[in-house]
């Protein structure tokens, strides 16, 4: 998954910035983002992803700072003639053209023959699973092939970088979950650059080499999916990527390899340097936070466990694969939540009684 | 289920009653006289209750009916050509670069020439380009002239204008409609599949925008063609248009049969070139967006 670092830019950003009137939109994003690299722009409404992935395609110019696109730099080069293309995310299928037409829209100026053309675009809708549905009216289309078309159309043009806005928000989730693992097969198969723009983090953690998480015109971490979800760089990051447990914790000590806290319910814990990221601005005080699956609860016959800890079940809840826990550990107030995987076998506790909680240090990260 | 939509079905009929009676009869009852009307008989200030098709074999046989007819025509393609090409820009301009807050004033001023009446604004293109209308007196003052020009009014290019001015709001409010209902994702997808904007504008735009045009060429050609007041007032009666031969029939000459033909034959040929003319455009009607 780890993607190599030796790959050539295809994309760099350097000091980007833009503003709409008093609007900040864009506060000076320094990027690069990797030849062949699938990579993606994660971030809540309103972050400026979409705006710096429209800046790249060349729909809205920059106030300062410089994008190249492979070493080139693109200010003053209209989006009609950039080396990318775009999967917009209402799709934009031409509704008076044909799926064909569609497709070979922007082959017109293209000096093949338009039989060589015709069956360049049999063979990009043959790509993304459409065969046969040239002669189709593009308004008869459901949304999963609008989308596809999206792609066929942006592909046949054989771009450096494909930029997909949010190109999977308008499908159902079983559709969207087969598109993501399709996105991913084709991506390998064409080896185009492609920039995403989502704000749903598990598609970002499916699909991506690479994540730039995006806060308020800013990068907050850029970072490959292991490490965004593992060790995130900031409390804001790690309540924005998945879910994770805050508990308000005491720092009692602090050596050049990790960092001594009193977390409640666990005791005096020595999180690693490499676990220490930064607290939001209005937070009280340092919190340590866990993934609801970086814990263990152990029957009432299970053997003793290297760090144990022990509280009460608080809820159930039941999601068929899982079920998650509130669990209040003995010296917190709290609950924190902890994700049991249904196995065969497994009996799924009940409210109220006492459970034992079996734990890894590594799993604490300190936000301070 | 199908009860419900019976009772939904019956409601629904019993609201919109009051408006189809009322337009029933103040639109079927008065065609279907004219319709009566053209195959009965004329006697001298009455009409006979006798059928016959005399009327129509003698429209069809006047060669000034079919001068006319043809001038009608022409007239009315004229003016639909020049509204439309000039409500084209407006109503891009309109939609495209007017921001959206402004755009409810805008269409607020195209729609004020409506405050006053038709016959009103045509007296007025009477006294800018009359004799000693504004134009004359104009180009007098500053010394461009010596004596008034005359061929400004009284002719078909006068017919023309007027008529333009009078129909640009309905030519201008259709194409705007569609140009709006275009999704701006499309223009940027026809830039970034490598089309300059004027391309975009041909590929993209131009055939999304069909529809209202459609709308604009129907909606001026058709009243345009019955025009009355313009080829009296702006004409001058010189230049006699459709409206102008059915009331010298029905009035001045006391033959409502022969009026009533021409009417008749008029309405029919303008349905047929409406229904050519759509049929002609179909591809462009099919878009749904």
């Amino acid at each position: 998954m780890t993607f190599s670092a030796d790959r050539k830019p295809m994309i760099e950003c350097r000091q980007v910035h833009k503003h709409y009137g008093d609007y900040h939109a864009l506060r000076g994003i320094d990027l690069t983002i990797r030849a062949g690299e699938f990579f993606s722009l994660l971030g809540p409404s309103g972050c400026g992803k979409t705006t710096l992935l429209r800046t790249i395609a060349g729909f809205e110019e920059i106030s300062s700072g410089v994008v190249l696109v492979d070493g080139k730099d693109m200010s003053n080069v209209p989006a009609n003639v950039r080396p990318t293309n775009m999967v917009f995310q209402s799709y934009a299928i031409f509704p008076h053209l044909t799926v064909a037409q569609n497709v070979g829209f922007g082959l017109r100026r293209d000096p093949r023959s338009s039989a060589e053309k015709a069956r360049a675009v049999e063979e990009a809708l043959e790509m993304v699973g459409l065969k046969g549905y040239g002669k189709r009216a593009a308004h008869a289309l459901s949304g999963g092939q609008r989308q596809r078309v999206a792609l066929a159309r942006a592909l046949i043009l054989k771009p450096k970088v494909l930029l997909l806005d949010e190109p999977l928000s308008a499908l159902d989730r079983k559709m969207r979950e087969q598109m993501q693992v399709e996105l991913i097969k084709l991506q390998r198969q064409v080896g185009i650059t492609f920039v995403l723009v989502t704000h749903d983090q598990e598609e970002a953690l499916v699909m991506s080499d690479r994540i730039a998480v995006m806060f308020e015109g800013e990068i907050a971490q850029l970072a490959h999916p292991e490490a965004l979800y593992a060790r995130p760089a900031s409390r804001r990051v790690a309540d924005f990527i998945g879910l994770m447990n805050f508990l308000p914790v005491s720092i009692t000590g602090e050596s050049d390899a990790a960092v001594t806290a009193d977390v409640p319910g666990f005791g005096r814990v020595d999180i690693p340097m490499s676990n220490v990221s930064r607290a939001n601005p209005g937070d009280s005080g340092p919190s340590a936070g866990f993934r609801p699956e970086a814990m263990t609860l152990l029957g009432v016959n299970a053997p003793p466990a290297e760090r144990e800890t022990g509280g009460v079940i608080d809820e159930v809840v039941y999601y068929g694969d899982m079920t998650y826990y509130d669990v209040r550990l003995d010296g917190s107030d709290r609950p924190v939540r902890i994700s049991m995987r249904n196995v065969f076998g497994r009996d799924i506790a009940d409210v109220g009684t006492r459970t034992r909680v079996s734990w890894a240090p590594g799993s604490l990260v300190l936000f301070r | 289920m199908a009860t419900r939509n019976a009772a939904e079905a019956a409601q629904g009929l019993r609201l919109v009653a009051p408006p189809l009676t009322y337009a029933v009869v103040m639109l079927a009852i008065p065609l279907l006289t004219i319709l009566a009307y053209s195959f009965f008989k004329d006697g001298y200030l009455t009409v006979i209750r006798e059928f016959t098709l005399e009327n129509y074999r003698a429209v069809w046989a006047d060669p000034i009916f079919h001068k006319i007819m043809t001038r009608s025509l022409l007239v009315a393609a004229l003016v639909t050509l020049v509204t439309v090409l000039l409500a084209f820009p407006v109503a891009y301009f309109l939609s495209f670069v007017v921001p959206p807050s402004h755009k409810a004033l805008w269409i607020f001023l195209i729609t004020i020439p409506f405050w006053t009446s038709y016959l009103i604004r045509v007296f007025l293109w009477k006294v800018i380009l009359g004799y000693n209308g504004v134009v004359n007196s104009g180009l007098k003052s500053i010394g461009l002239i010596d004596q008034p020009l005359s061929f400004l009014l009284y002719n078909t290019s006068s017919i023309v204008m007027t008529l333009a001015h009078a129909y640009a709001p309905f030519a201008i409010l259709p194409i705007y409609v569609a140009l709006e209902k275009i999704d701006r994702s499309l223009l940027e997808a026809g830039r970034d599949l490598g089309e300059s904007r004027a391309m975009t504008f041909w590929r993209v735009t131009l055939p999304l925008a069909m529809p209202g045009v459609l709308a604009a060429v129907l909606i001026v050609f058709i009243p345009t063609i019955g025009d009355y007041v313009t080829p009296t007032l702006i004409g001058g009666g010189k230049i006699p248009m459709i409206a102008n031969m059915i009331q010298s029939q029905m009035l001045d000459q006391d033959n409502r049969p022969m009026g009533s033909a021409l009417a008749v034959t008029a309405m029919l040929i303008v349905a047929v070139l409406s229904v050519l003319f759509l049929l002609l455009n179909r591809r462009f009607l099919r878009v749904r967006q």
